[in-house]
């Protein structure tokens, strides 16, 4: 079922104000990923704020949902997404990447509410979702455990090593979201080393595959609701996006990948997400 | 002959008693749990045993979540590999993650025997020493294991353990205080320190009776922890001697040698000499052909002390 109007319209303000973020705290770095955490803006504000069972003041809580970024380079969304929903404050984003800050380029488990792994060297992700999702199973909790990846992720062997550990443990608690943008730091994902038939590779690994376009917040939130009602088995949403989605100049290319905007292209780009 | 017990049959055993009592420890392992012994433990709590299959990433990431999820991991696997191939799961999901896993390298050292070169780490302690927060542990014989195991279960944070396999002399007694970062002096003297780390233990001693016989008084330490080493036990004894001379079942490059001569450089020069593997790859060849071949002999101790010591000892 579609979002109510106001739902639709709380989201298109909330992803909004979160990609103005992304190019705010990378201007302010002078660094970071813009490109992958534009591209994943709409699957982490859907999960964060429909499904995530978590307690913005209670971050430890032990019963919570896990959330790994298993492609650690998109901080900006990720940050922007924990404070909006309260995790700290919106007001630190803007010190991201500073050597004083807990916001670093990367993210650190350790210091940051809301931050339940160290990641930023890829592929590492699904193992800890697994290892979650097996605990969760021997508690008898209904806790969930989600993973973010990357397509170009999909290179890292670690990520099939763990693929077939969810399967093999029927771990139907736990969802890995592929922000399917097609495209990774040198160029796009294809030219590299290519991903695709993605749906056939995570069914032959005996997931349950749901394929969606990742900027529809109604049928990324339909994904989410699949996800949860599918049992006995683990779920890959398959969320095809488009790599620096809603600033104009980033989009579809690999140039945004780890680049961060200067004043002038920050002033157009935020016009363009006013 | 002394009693020989597997140094692993002490994991297995310690490891069971603690499950018993505790039920948040769970065990992982990458297929090798009949040769680590966890296969004890899964039959003993088969529901909190995990064969994560032939994939040491995958267990390292693994039991990084069990412990993000509030549980003490014990992921085990053949030392080498688990090191080598999953060290960066131990640096990014484990150790600047903070979590509370015990990562468990089997097979250590020469046990590995006849397996050959692929399988002989000579190399994993150094791996280990060198990350942030990890704590690296290296027991001489069954009964000290017991005590390591325990330990490293009530100490929050990581832990690398490093087991042995085939069965070694019974050296330490049940009675000795085992405390994580301090090590035990064997023996007191003054001519020469010599300092042990695992299964060198057994032919330090012997070494230190033969010096003996010959009118060389060597202090023996004991360090079963690398990593925090235990300065002050060194510097001591070195202030003393003069003369010091580090024995492991490992590469001399990274391992308790390079340790001990970070301590001596910075804070008591002293005469050094590393007896341990010279850079090199292993062969295949039963354990004590092995600690032949590398020369990790009670003989080669006694020799090194007295090219050492030069003019003070008669021949």
């Amino acid at each position: 079922m579609d979002f109510s109007k106001e739902k639709s319209k709380f989201y298109n303000n909330l992803t909004k104000t979160i990609r103005r973020h992304i190019v705010k705290m990378t201007n302010h770095a002078g660094s970071g990923h813009p490109g992958g955490s534009l591209s994943a803006t709409e699957l982490m504000s859907v999960l964060f704020f429909e499904h995530m069972n978590v307690d913005p003041n209670n971050p430890d809580w032990q019963e919570r949902d896990c959330f790994f970024l298993s492609k650690g380079h998109c901080t900006p969304v990720f940050y922007s997404v924990l404070a909006e929903k309260g995790f700290f404050p919106v007001e630190e984003l803007m010190t991201f990447r500073d050597v004083d800050g807990r916001l670093h380029g990367h993210p650190c488990g350790e210091h940051i509410p809301g931050v339940d792994i160290s990641s930023g060297s890829l592929g590492q992700g699904l193992s800890v979702a697994n290892g979650v999702g097996l605990i969760a199973k021997l508690d008898g909790s209904n806790r969930r455990s989600y993973c973010m990846i990357g397509d170009g992720e999909l290179q890292e062997g670690q990520v099939w090593e763990a693929a077939m550990t969810t399967a093999h443990y029927n771990l139907d608690n736990v969802c890995a979201i592929i922000d399917w943008n097609k495209i990774q730091l040198d160029d796009f994902v294809e030219n590299v080393k290519g991903v695709k038939n993605l749906g056939d590779k995570f069914r032959a690994f005996g997931w349950h595959v749901v394929e969606i376009d990742g900027h529809d917040i109604n049928a990324v939130n339909e994904a989410y609701k699949e996800a949860k009602r599918t049992k006995g088995k683990p779920t890959a949403i398959l969320a095809h996006t488009v790599k620096g989605k809603g600033v104009s100049f980033m989009e579809d290319t690999h140039d945004w990948h780890g680049m961060a905007p200067n004043d002038e292209q920050l002033e157009i780009a935020l016009k363009e997400l006013a | 002959m002394a009693n020989q017990e597997a140094p692993r049959k002490g994991f297995a055993d310690a490891l069971i008693r603690l499950g018993e009592k505790h039920d948040n420890l769970v065990v992982l392992d990458a297929d090798c749990a009949k040769s680590n012994m966890t296969n004890l433990y899964k039959n003993r709590f088969p529901e909190r045993f995990f064969n994560i299959g032939i994939s040491e990433c995958d267990l390292v990431g693994t039991a990084a979540g069990m412990a993000v999820a509030g549980k003490v991991p014990f992921a085990n696997a053949y030392a080498n590999f688990l090191t080598g191939r999953a060290f960066d799961q131990m640096r990014i999901s484990v150790c600047y993650s903070n979590n509370n896993v015990k990562i468990v390298g089997h097979n250590a050292g020469t046990s590995a025997a006849q397996e050959g070169a692929t399988h002989l780490p000579l190399e994993d302690i150094s791996l280990m020493r060198s990350l942030p927060r990890m704590t690296v542990i290296v027991p001489a014989d069954a009964i000290e294991m017991e005590k390591a195991v325990e330990a490293a279960y009530y100490h929050d944070g990581p832990i690398y353990l490093r087991v042995g396999k085939l069965p070694v002399p019974i050296v330490t007694k049940k009675e000795e205080p085992f405390k994580i970062g301090k090590a035990i002096k064997y023996r007191e003297g003054s001519d020469i320190t010599i300092i042990s780390t695992g299964i060198m233990l057994d032919e330090s001693l012997k070494a230190v009776g033969e010096l003996e016989k010959q009118g060389v008084s060597a202090e023996l330490l004991h360090i079963h922890t690398i990593k925090p080493i235990d300065k002050e036990a060194i510097i001591a004894s070195a202030a003393k001697t003069k003369h010091v001379i580090t024995v492991e079942e490992h590469s001399i490059i990274g391992g308790l040698g390079s340790a001990v001569a970070e301590v001596l450089s910075e804070s008591q020069p002293a005469k050094l000499r590393r007896i341990g593997t010279n850079d090199r790859f292993g062969v295949s060849g039963k354990m004590d052909e092995l600690l032949d071949f590398f020369e990790l002999r009670a003989h080669r101790i006694v020799s090194t002390a007295n090219e050492l010591l030069g003019h003070r000892v008669t021949s």
